[in-house]
């Protein structure tokens, strides 16, 4: 239930409903698009990657003398948990063809496309198989299916939405491959939404110039997730998996090609070596890093370790100055301040509208445009405040049964209708209040459409992977990202384990990074990858006995915290 | 730090500042036998954490997807067992609790390319369904509020279709499981009926079969080449320029 000092706003927002439920049964957009200059303006002025303070350069390593988002700087001028002197790499626990790194979308599509190749993978995991982004996807993936669409009008719809940054031959892969990848689901057994008559159902999404957001309501990843995870649960003989496993370092042979990970049990705090032909890094993004201490819609474990340990091995990150906010965090009630609440609510009609009711920009622009809209919004006093000190804008949802009839916002979105509710909100009657959320690493290892990085034997694939959305991505490419490129990292991964001969094991380039922060006159107790967030409270934290230096660092006492929480 | 905020407080609303000291207001929680003080607003998870733990199994997604965060409690002066997903449930006064982050359970490995969507497939790979006492204890315990017991009844019936429905939300707590006297597994009982709907039941979608096919004969590959050839200023022009549907 909203408290009695929102009462006024809303009441302003029902006033204006009517008019603007009329709008949107017109043809045309509700509210005008922004030109290309004003976008610009709208970026310069309000997205918080162009504050000032928002990057910092990044003193070692591939992109060295490149300005990247802070957090993002700090973590790669930091220590390595490992100790190459204390490592046996002649003894590994486990050997494998294909190592993969993470068991989210990207991991599990291509442990299965590489079984199909006859590729044994071993999948370890931070945390439990799909504890991953790929989860939490609600309002669905593109794929140019429809037959008003084609995958070149995807192309252009998602190299302009990344503001023509994205690297062609992956937008290529990405869009080419997408009809593909709805029929490779379908026949696992996802249940896409359909018409009567079998067609799929495609909806708008932001910077879409056509229909073509498919879904499972709004249940998309989680139906996704759930598929992929039983299949390779179905094939042990052929995929190995260990959760509470994450890796901490990447293992070199001597000739300079990937070769296995160092990782470390969080149930036993061992290190286990693993052995690999080829090793997929697949590890998702870096929300849990809290990018100038925003809320985030992402999952516990989402703190970019992928990232650290691909760059310590020497491999280039692309656009790691870009941080994507998904414009509709929810802000109300505090419970669930920063959960996303999918763009799908605006691609079936719902509206951004300030304290007053009024609408104040296209419900559809770009993300980054969106979200910019939204913080111009409250900064200059048109949003609504709440008593914890959030701002935010009303996202208004009653519109949807309006516009399509009494019951599609329940069967649409049992997702979204369940959380508020638990808070007395309904939102088919009353709106959301949302702000822009901390949601996507637009950025990440650079590859190539075969998710090769320049590193021999070292493939990414998905979120932690940068090129593919260019400085922007648009809604639905994510979970269409983590389908095409884990599929493909499947393929090219067993193409090249077939051929691969691995040389001695070694992990010189922990020492030479050591060497090289050491020489740039790098000080820092920062320790990496992050593995898990900290929300412990400071005076707890302060009272433990690593931090009195009588204990060796244990993963539950990591100084985690790259910004304090906000 | 509370004293700061109380200073801030004072020009604001009556109304403001109920809500304040509402966030505020500690409870008492025992998790796990051992009493914390917490704020009254606080979600279960964010108890444990304001308690000074760190969670390694038992967190997730913490938005209500991914199903790590089951958690059951009593409350003071009741009988009865409650449910949760810890990462969206309030903590109450006098709440004891504890997280359930893994139960065991086995999956059964199968091929779905071998199964047929009937009631004759679900007696072979999840046979402990035919165990339902119809006790309905799963519909009460699931934290979706979803009707657990009538699609393991579904299931019995070879409805594929109501399996997957009303299965849908689920989100593999395995609270159900944990809580079955019949030690049914449902939660993998309605992926089985997830995946053999959308693999053997769904409606046929023509136009998809025919943008793959068109895609593998190379359709597509002429514009393709043309647009990654374009200069940026070109392909900027394109893009303003496209219509809307």
């Amino acid at each position: 239930m909203y408290p009695e000092y929102m009462a006024q706003s809303l009441k302003k927002v029902v006033q204006t409903r009517a008019k603007r439920l009329e709008l949107a049964r017109k043809k045309g957009p509700v509210f005008a698009p922004m030109n290309a200059d004003q976008r610009q303006q709208a970026l310069d002025k309000y997205h918080p990657d162009y504050k000032s303070d928002s990057k910092q350069k990044v003193n070692v390593g591939p992109n060295k003398g490149e300005a990247l988002t802070t957090e993002v700087a700090k973590i790669l001028e930091s220590h390595s948990w490992v100790d190459p002197e204390k490592i046996d790499l002649d003894n590994p626990h486990h050997e494998t063809d294909l190592l993969i790194i993470g068991g989210g979308g990207a991991g599990c599509n291509a442990a299965i496309t590489a079984m199909k190749q006859g590729v044994k993978s071993f999948i370890i995991t931070k945390l439990r198989m799909g504890d991953a982004n790929t989860m939490m996807s609600q309002g669905g993936m593109q794929a140019a299916v429809s037959t008003t669409d084609t995958p070149t009008r995807h192309y252009l719809d998602a190299i302009g939405g990344g503001h023509f940054t994205n690297k062609p031959e992956l937008v290529r892969a990405l869009t080419e491959d997408g009809p593909g990848v709805v029929k490779w689901l379908e026949d696992l057994g996802v249940i896409w939404d359909k018409h009567e008559d079998g067609s799929i159902q495609v909806l708008h999404g932001g910077g879409t110039s056509r229909k073509r957001m498919i879904s499972c309501r709004d249940y998309t990843g989680a139906i996704i997730m759930r598929t992929l995870m039983d299949e390779v649960k179905n094939h042990p003989g052929m995929i190995t998996y260990r959760e509470f496993l994450p890796a901490l370092e990447l293992i070199m042979d001597v000739n300079g090609k990937c070769a296995g990970a160092v990782c470390y049990s969080l149930d036993t705090e061992q290190f286990h070596i693993i052995k690999a032909k080829a090793v997929l890094v697949a590890t998702g993004g870096f929300g849990r890093l809290h990018i100038r201490g925003f809320a985030t819609t992402n999952h516990y474990g989402a703190t970019g370790d992928g990232l650290v340990m691909a760059y310590r091995a020497g491999a280039k990150l692309m656009y790691m100055d870009s941080v994507q906010y998904h414009p509709t965090g929810a802000v109300f009630p505090e419970q669930i301040a920063g959960f996303l609440i999918t763009e799908k609510i605006r691609g079936a009609g719902g509206q951004p509208v300030n304290k007053d009711g009024e609408l104040f920009v296209f419900p559809r622009e770009p993300r980054d445009i969106e979200s910019s809209a939204f913080i111009k919004e409250c900064e200059t006093g048109m949003g609504v405040k709440t008593a914890s000190g959030r701002d935010g804008v009303w996202l208004d949802s009653p519109l949807i049964d309006q516009i399509h009839g009494e019951g599609y916002t329940m069967k649409q979105f049992p997702a979204m209708h369940r959380q508020f509710i638990k808070y007395s909100i309904d939102i088919i009657k009353d709106p959301m209040l949302v702000y822009p959320s901390l949601h996507y690493q637009n950025g990440g290892i650079e590859i190539n459409d075969k998710c090769e990085t320049g590193i021999e034997g070292l493939f990414v694939a998905g979120e932690a992977t940068g090129g593919v959305h260019g400085r922007n991505r648009l809604m639905g490419n994510s979970v269409l990202d983590y389908n095409v490129f884990g599929r493909r990292a499947g393929q090219y991964t067993s193409e090249y384990v077939k051929k691969a001969k691995t040389g001695k094991l070694t992990l010189k380039h922990i020492d030479a990074h050591e060497k090289e922060m050491d020489k740039a006159g790098i000080y820092t107790d920062l320790v990496t990858p992050v593995i898990l967030p900290s929300y412990t409270p400071e005076d707890v934290k302060i009272r433990r006995l690593a931090r009195s230096g009588n204990a060796l660092a244990r993963h539950e006492m990591l100084k985690t915290r790259v910004r304090p929480s906000g | 730090m509370s004293s700061g905020k109380n200073a801030k407080s004072k020009n604001k609303s009556t109304a403001k500042k109920a809500e304040e000291d509402a966030a505020f207001r500690l409870v008492t929680v025992y998790i796990m036998g051992k009493p914390y003080k917490v704020p009254a607003e606080a979600t279960i998870m964010g108890a444990i954490e304001y308690a000074g733990q760190q969670i390694i199994r038992g967190a997730g997604c913490r938005e209500g997807f991914c199903g790590a965060c089951g958690a059951i409690f009593r409350l003071p002066g009741d009988y009865k067992i409650y449910s949760g997903l810890a990462c969206t449930t309030v903590v109450q006064e006098g709440m004891t609790l504890t997280q359930i982050p893994a139960f065991p359970v086995q999956k059964a490995v199968y091929d779905l390319e071998k199964l047929e969507p009937n009631a004759a497939t679900f007696q072979k790979v999840y046979p402990v369904v035919f165990r339902c006492v119809s006790c309905n204890t799963c519909t009460k315990v699931c934290p979706q509020g979803l009707q657990v017991m009538d699609y393991v009844n579904a299931a019995m019936r070879g409805d594929v279709e109501a399996v997957m429905d009303l299965s849908f939300d689920c989100v593999c707590c395995g609270l159900c499981a944990m809580r079955c006297p019949a030690e049914i597994v449902q939660h993998k009982v309605g992926i089985l009926g997830k995946r053999l709907y959308g693999r053997y039941l769904r409606k046929h979608s023509p136009e998809l079969a025919e943008r793959v096919k068109q895609i593998e004969a190379g359709v597509f590959d002429k514009e393709f080449s043309q647009l990654m050839a374009m200069s940026k200023e070109k392909l900027k022009k394109a893009y303003y320029d496209r219509d809307m549907e």
